[in-house]
């Protein structure tokens, strides 16, 4: 199959200066501004105050603004791993999976630790369980593109049903609540094994810290080191790296590896920070999203961080559609992924009409 | 313990795996031209949503087949457009468009949801429909089965015994040399995406409207776009082999609800995922039926060899790749 994304795609914009980006921003936001009023009023719904919704939903207050944070931390880790598989061009679809692996894994250490005093030492163990679970989650689906010959797409994605599968079983089946299981999760944990927040925010300083640090480290990683430089050889001309001595498919695995660590981070806060449970949407979709999150940043390790925030802001104001309008929540994918394809589509526009130009 | 009567399974096969039959086969047509269209799952959930809702809106059925036909062919034209035209990846594309579109489809439907509504019941053809045991499980359908069934043959015969389909299959291997001939790949690729796309919403709406039938969050169809593109694969891009594989699909799902009766121990997840975790197995197996020493080892063993046969298949040369020069 082909079409993964190969280093000249990923890199279109190197000919056009960053002020000419500007209008481009402009021309996507007009488009998408334009089919989402379409979608709005073949909806029957007021559009201008439906944006107002979500931005009052998303900006509002201070307590909306750390409910935003708290999605952008693990859209963040997830878009950080994604970085590394983006980069040696292989489409990790798997992360959703991988994020729900990390929060399994998090949730058995957890329970463990349910009757133990030292809550410290579990969280830690626990968040490390995540990063484990999440990355042999992404081995196998490496395994599987290396060794079975299945496009990555295709075993990500079968791994992705496979892990929703397994959390619904752990939450129907062994880890049911007492009494009677429910779509609500698993029993919440005691609150020793919760992340401790900051003074009346609802944010964990230490997960808040991690994204941070994990998003310095995916820039040094890919910019300063020579597994970020065999990453992007590979990625560039996978038969020329190998017939310069490195071996693809060792570092394949090993940029799954980082994705799936990176996923299963995200995962582990999702248990230890957010739900203090394992509930069936544990992953929320943060996985798919941040591949989105990733192709708008055009592969930037620091606009990644900022079109999380984006999308994690549309993300909170977009619950408050349901409460206030009678509208499903689902507008803010519609937003998302319009974006997503308006941003490709004018950049590539204008790519060409400057090429013209020039020919 | 349920008991198992032939008829009722094999008639319960042929009718549940019509939406992913023409979806398969949809996607087949639009993969012989080269064009690879993702975004098949998300296009699946918002067909059935626009089928459901104009069928229930209008009262025609029919009315919501056409609808939901325009629906994918206008997603397969953006993926094709955005790829042809712009150079964008297909894949990138038809991924944003697979979670966008379901989400569109979401949003749009919800007031819809848990409503009631039309549903193509069966028309027993005259006289066919009499013959026994081969009459209830073919011809005891409703019509989009029967669309279903043509389609295989359809599709078969103008894909290899039409000129039109030889300049597609030439223009899915070599666009260069087709444009070389005279040939217009880009229109080429974009006519039969979209008629490709056109074939996935109708399957959208024969979820909707016929075998899964009504609109909810979730649907029911989610995850069969993907099976779709899974099994274009198994079919080795072959329109009957890849309708062999819907039916075989389609088996194992009525199967499962046997199975489902007969062990009530087995949680209810391993039935829902087993279709996941099979999939990745037969591309397993695909893929090692193409490896050299596998190869070698089945020139000894007329078993494997045919096995071997049965699994191979190669991918149009050019798929999601456009011509090169003007």
């Amino acid at each position: 199959m082909a079409g993964t994304p190969k280093a000249k795609e990923r890199t279109p914009g190197a000919a056009l200066s960053r002020a000419a980006v500007l209008p481009e921003i402009a021309l996507s936001l007009v488009v998408v501004f334009g089919f989402t009023t379409l979608v709005l009023i073949l909806a029957g719904a007021p559009p201008l105050a439906s944006y107002g919704q979500i931005i009052k939903g998303s900006l509002g207050s201070w307590s909306k603004i750390t409910h935003v944070i708290k999605v952008w931390i693990p859209l963040t880790l997830a878009a950080s791993g994604l970085l590394y598989t983006f980069r040696i061009g292989l489409w990790n679809i798997g992360v959703e999976g991988q994020v729900m692996m990390g929060a399994i894994l998090a949730t058995a250490v957890l329970r463990m630790g349910a009757g133990a005093g030292n809550g410290q030492l579990y969280l830690s163990a626990a968040l490390l369980a995540g990063m484990a679970g999440g990355a042999v989650w992404a081995i196998l689906a490496g395994y599987l593109k290396t060794r079975g010959g299945v496009h990555e797409i295709f075993a990500g994605l079968g791994l992705n049903f496979v892990a929703q599968g397994l959390v619904l079983w752990l939450i129907f089946g062994p880890w049911k609540q007492p009494g009677i299981a429910s779509m609500s999760g698993t029993e919440t944990l005691a609150e020793s094994l919760w992340m401790p927040y900051l003074q009346g925010l609802r944010i964990s300083p230490a997960a808040l810290g991690m994204t941070l640090t994990a998003i310095v480290l995916t820039a040094y990683m890919l910019g300063s080191t020579r597994f970020g430089l065999y990453l992007k050889a590979i990625g560039s001309n996978e038969r020329a790296a190998f017939l310069f001595g490195l071996r693809p498919q060792a570092v394949m695995i090993l940029a799954m590896v980082c994705a799936g660590g990176f996923a299963g981070l995200a995962g582990g806060f999702q248990v230890t920070g957010v739900y203090h449970r394992l509930i069936p949407a544990i992953s929320s979709g943060y996985g798919y999203l941040a591949l989105l999150v990733v192709m708008l940043a055009n592969f930037n390790v620091w606009v990644t961080p900022l079109v999380a925030f984006f999308f994690a802001c549309l993300n909170v104001g977009g619950i408050q559609l349901p409460m206030v309008l009678q509208l499903d929540s689902s507008l803010s994918g519609v937003i998302q992924g319009t974006l997503v394809i308006a941003t490709l589509a004018v950049h590539a526009l204008r790519t060409r009409m400057k090429k013209r130009g020039t020919a | 313990m349920q008991g198992l009567d032939l008829t009722i399974l094999l008639a319960g096969v042929v009718a549940g795996a019509a939406p992913i039959l023409l979806a398969t086969l949809g996607e087949t047509v639009t993969e012989k031209a080269g064009i690879i269209n993702l975004s098949l799952d998300g296009t699946i959930i918002l067909s059935a949503m626009a089928g459901f809702v104009t069928a229930v809106v209008t009262g025609s059925i029919v009315a919501g087949f056409l609808a939901a036909a325009v629906v994918g062919g206008a997603v397969a034209a953006v993926v094709a457009v955005l790829g042809i035209h712009l150079g964008l990846s297909q894949v990138a594309v038809g991924f944003v468009l697979t979670l966008m579109t379901r989400d569109l489809a979401y949003f749009l439907g919800s007031p819809y949801a848990r409503m009631e509504g039309p549903l193509a019941g069966p028309v027993p053809l005259p006289f066919l429909s009499d013959i026994p045991f081969v009459g209830p499980v073919l011809f005891s359908h409703s019509l989009p089965v029967y669309f279903s069934m043509v389609m295989i043959g359809l599709c078969w015969w103008y894909l290899y015994r039409t000129p039109a389909g030889l300049k597609l299959r030439c223009v899915g291997e070599n666009p260069d040399g087709a444009y070389a001939r005279g040939v217009d790949p880009d229109r080429v690729q974009l006519i039969h995406a979209v008629a490709g796309g056109m074939m996935v919403g109708i399957a959208g709406a024969a979820f909707s409207l016929c075998v899964k039938p009504g609109w909810g969050q979730p649907q029911g169809c989610e995850g069969s776009g993907w099976i779709a593109l899974a099994l274009v694969i198994f079919g080795g891009w072959h329109p009957v082999k890849a309708a062999a594989g819907a039916y075989l699909f389609a088996f194992l799902q009525v199967m499962s609800i046997y199975l489902q009766s007969w062990y009530p121990g087995v949680p209810a997840q391993v039935f829902q995922v087993a279709p996941f975790p099979l999939m990745i197995f037969i591309l397993v197996l695909i893929s090692l039926a193409q490896r050299e020493s596998v190869l070698r080892l089945a020139a000894d063993h007329p078993a494997l060899k045919s096995v071997v046969r049965a699994l191979s298949g190669s991918a149009p040369a050019a798929l999601g790749r456009q011509k090169k020069g003007e």
